[in-house]
């Protein structure tokens, strides 16, 4: 009897592992071992188990047919049509491949001389902005963090782009040429830039570091931009400063530490998650963003030439690219991340 | 006297600490000064571009014509807006902008709070992988698949139904988590529901709770406010976006403010052409005062919603940054 017992709770334990893999096989158990007269707590327990795994699917249900119906099946689709002529009207694909001198990616790698430079150009672009985003978004943050009069205010204006920088107004204002051409007027003649312009050749005139400098002040030429994008930045830095406890700073200055010390003992490595996720958002931000030269021209090829598997196979080769800079930046920095827990 | 005091020992304590009271406080006032100047001038920065429409929208068509006048306008006039609101269709775009964002708003929260919740409490086999595939979502650009997702609305699927002149396709992906943004959403309730305290439903069940009752009835109140950022954001989103609306509802068929907006400037030129003939072409210093007044209406409603309910918007993404 015992024997018997046991035997029915290895079939049981074999069933659940079975059930953890397809759901097809979690409803056939819950026919076959819900009479089981011997089973005690713990069959009621996997029934909870089982039933919470359906109940989980349920929930995510809706996801599971929209990713397969709308991202998963567009991908293999765009995949094929990357490696295929598309005839415009039928819409039916005729199979060329990857690796011959007629397919699409040959085309656009070694035929198309735009492609290969506004992608290069949208990833220096992403190079530039990432680091010059984080630092300035982490300096706001510290700033807004403090307490000073009208900083209500202040912050709502910082959390503004997040709503000016969408969609449609984001190439509205350097397309705008009256009001670029106001801005380059109130520039000359406060001269303001020609400040900037003098300590920019003196930097520059130097021996040494001169990539620096000039990477410097590209970055401070585009302020502005920066600003714009880093709204969601800033917010995800300040609450994440306001999670770390004042009495670890007390405490640090009790000990004699200065501001500069407690700044990269403390600050630094608590808030190296929001850095991780920080790093992500605007990466993942700036290379699904519509507005970049890369994705106009993509669009024009799209809607005047009508070659869409050109179109799919630039949209695929750029694609490959951004994920692996994104796994390589998470390779990289994740693993340096410090939880406080 | 007790004044006199009190400045007698500020010196006092100051040459007792060997002036290092009045350096701290010299020290302090120059930071905060710093300090108001740097943020003052971001600040402007940031509001100066919306300032510089607001004063060139409210110009005569003389004004801009006058170097002289660079900020304030001298002969004020609504000309700009009367003309932009004729682009903007008056009440016909901005109707069905605000249904259509609503109606993208409402049902992206409610089956994002559905998948959220799956996601943050419910053990299932695939689970890491399933969210792996939001990870995904997250980061494919829209021009990899919109071509593909508009050859398939056109024939449904395969089932030979056109859908693609309709809305019904878009509002289908956002019922089922794909609209746009929606993984961000995903991952911001399932941040939400992961902080709730677990004991909640625990409770729930013992006292017989059912799952969906537990959900509907515990959870759920808790969760209106992240709901309600979310709505935010997917409004705001689906009001200016003009990649998903572009593809899904040719121009001419649907006017939606992000559209004119973004095409304000030749629409402004047709009408002007319709007044005075095929062969007049509309100065683009008048093209571009349209705009920025059309701008500033489009951005009117957004910019109302974000006053009323900056704390919901902040709130939501600071929350969601947490142990992110």
């Amino acid at each position: 009897m015992s024997k018997n017992v046991n035997d029915s709770e290895l079939r049981a334990d074999e069933n659940l592992e079975q059930a953890a893999e397809t759901t097809e096989s979690v409803l056939d158990d819950l026919v076959t071992t819900a009479p089981n007269p011997e089973g005690t707590r713990k069959s009621k327990q996997r029934n909870l188990a089982r039933g919470n795994a359906i109940a989980g699917f349920l929930f995510v249900l809706p996801f599971i047919i929209g990713f397969l119906a709308f991202l998963a099946y567009p991908l293999f689709q765009s995949i094929r049509m990357s490696m295929s002529s598309v005839n415009v009207k039928s819409f039916t694909f005729t199979h060329i491949g990857i690796f011959n001198k007629n397919s699409n990616y040959y085309y656009i790698f070694f035929r198309d001389s735009k492609f290969i430079e506004k992608a290069v150009d949208e990833l220096k672009r992403v190079a530039l902005f990432v680091p010059g985003i984080l630092v300035f978004s982490f300096f706001m943050a510290v700033l807004l963090n403090q307490e000073f009069k009208g900083r209500a205010l202040v912050r709502s204006i910082y959390f503004l782009p997040v709503i000016l920088a969408a969609g449609a107004f984001l190439g509205l204002e350097s397309n705008n040429p009256l009001i670029s051409n106001v801005k380059d007027m109130v520039k000359a003649e406060n001269g303001a830039a020609a400040i900037t312009k003098t300590l920019e050749n003196i930097l520059l005139s130097g021996e040494t570091g001169n990539t620096f400098f000039q990477y410097v002040i590209d970055l401070v030429g585009r302020v502005y931009d920066i600003a714009m994008s880093s709204g969601i930045q800033i917010i995800v830095f300040l609450s994440g400063l306001q999670t770390i406890p004042p009495s670890m700073y007390e405490a640090a200055k009790m000990e004699g530490c200065t501001a500069w010390e407690s700044f990269w003992k403390i600050t630094f490595p608590l808030i190296g998650s929001m850095i991780m996720v920080n790093i992500v958002y605007t990466m993942v931000d700036f290379f699904t963003r519509t507005d970049s030269q890369l994705m106009d021209y993509i669009s024009y090829v799209m809607t005047t030439e009508f070659d869409y598997g050109r179109v799919a196979a630039m949209s695929w080769a750029y694609f490959l690219v951004v994920g692996l800079f994104l796994a390589l930046v998470f390779a990289i920095f994740s693993r340096r991340v410090y939880y406080y827990d | 006297m007790t004044n006199t005091e009190k400045r007698t020992t500020f010196w006092e304590r100051n040459r007792k600490s060997g002036g290092y009271l009045l350096r701290k406080r010299i020290w302090a006032w120059t930071f905060s000064i710093a300090r108001g100047i740097l943020l003052f001038g971001l600040c402007f920065m940031i509001v100066q571009p919306l300032l510089q429409k607001v004063s060139v929208s409210f110009m005569t068509q003389n004004d801009l014509y006058d170097k002289s006048i660079t900020s304030i306008p001298r002969h004020f006039s609504t000309q700009a807006f009367s003309s932009a609101w004729i682009v903007l269709e008056k009440w016909v775009a901005f109707g069905n902008s605000l249904w259509l964002s609503a109606a993208v708003g409402l049902l992206q929260v409610l089956s994002c709070t559905l998948v959220g919740y799956g996601f943050a409490r419910y053990k299932f086999p695939g689970k890491k992988l399933l969210f792996g595939c939001v990870i995904l979502m997250l980061i494919v650009p829209p021009s990899t698949i919109i071509t593909p997702l508009y050859m398939n609305f056109r024939n449904f699927f395969g089932t030979g139904l056109n859908l693609s002149k309709t809305g019904i396709p878009y509002l289908i992906m956002c019922a089922t988590c794909s609209g746009y943004k929606a993984g961000l959403y995903i991952y911001m309730m399932r941040q939400h529901f992961r902080n709730e305290p677990k004991e909640l439903e625990e409770a729930a069940y013992v006292d017989g709770c059912g799952r969906l009752r537990t959900f509907f009835q515990i959870l759920l109140p808790g969760a209106i406010p992240m709901m309600v950022s979310v709505f935010l954001f997917a409004f705001v989103w689906q009001w200016t976006d003009t990649v998903y609306s572009r593809v899904f509802y040719p121009t001419a068929d649907w006017k939606l403010v992000a559209n004119r907006l973004a095409n304000s400037g030749v629409l402004y030129d047709g009408t002007q052409k319709q007044l005075y003939g095929n062969l007049y072409q509309t100065p683009l210093i008048f093209q571009n005062q349209v705009q920025a007044a059309a701008t500033l209406l489009v951005l009117a409603p957004l910019l109302i919603i974000y006053v009323v309910a900056q704390k919901s918007f902040v709130e939501s993404v600071s929350q969601s940054g947490i142990k992110g």
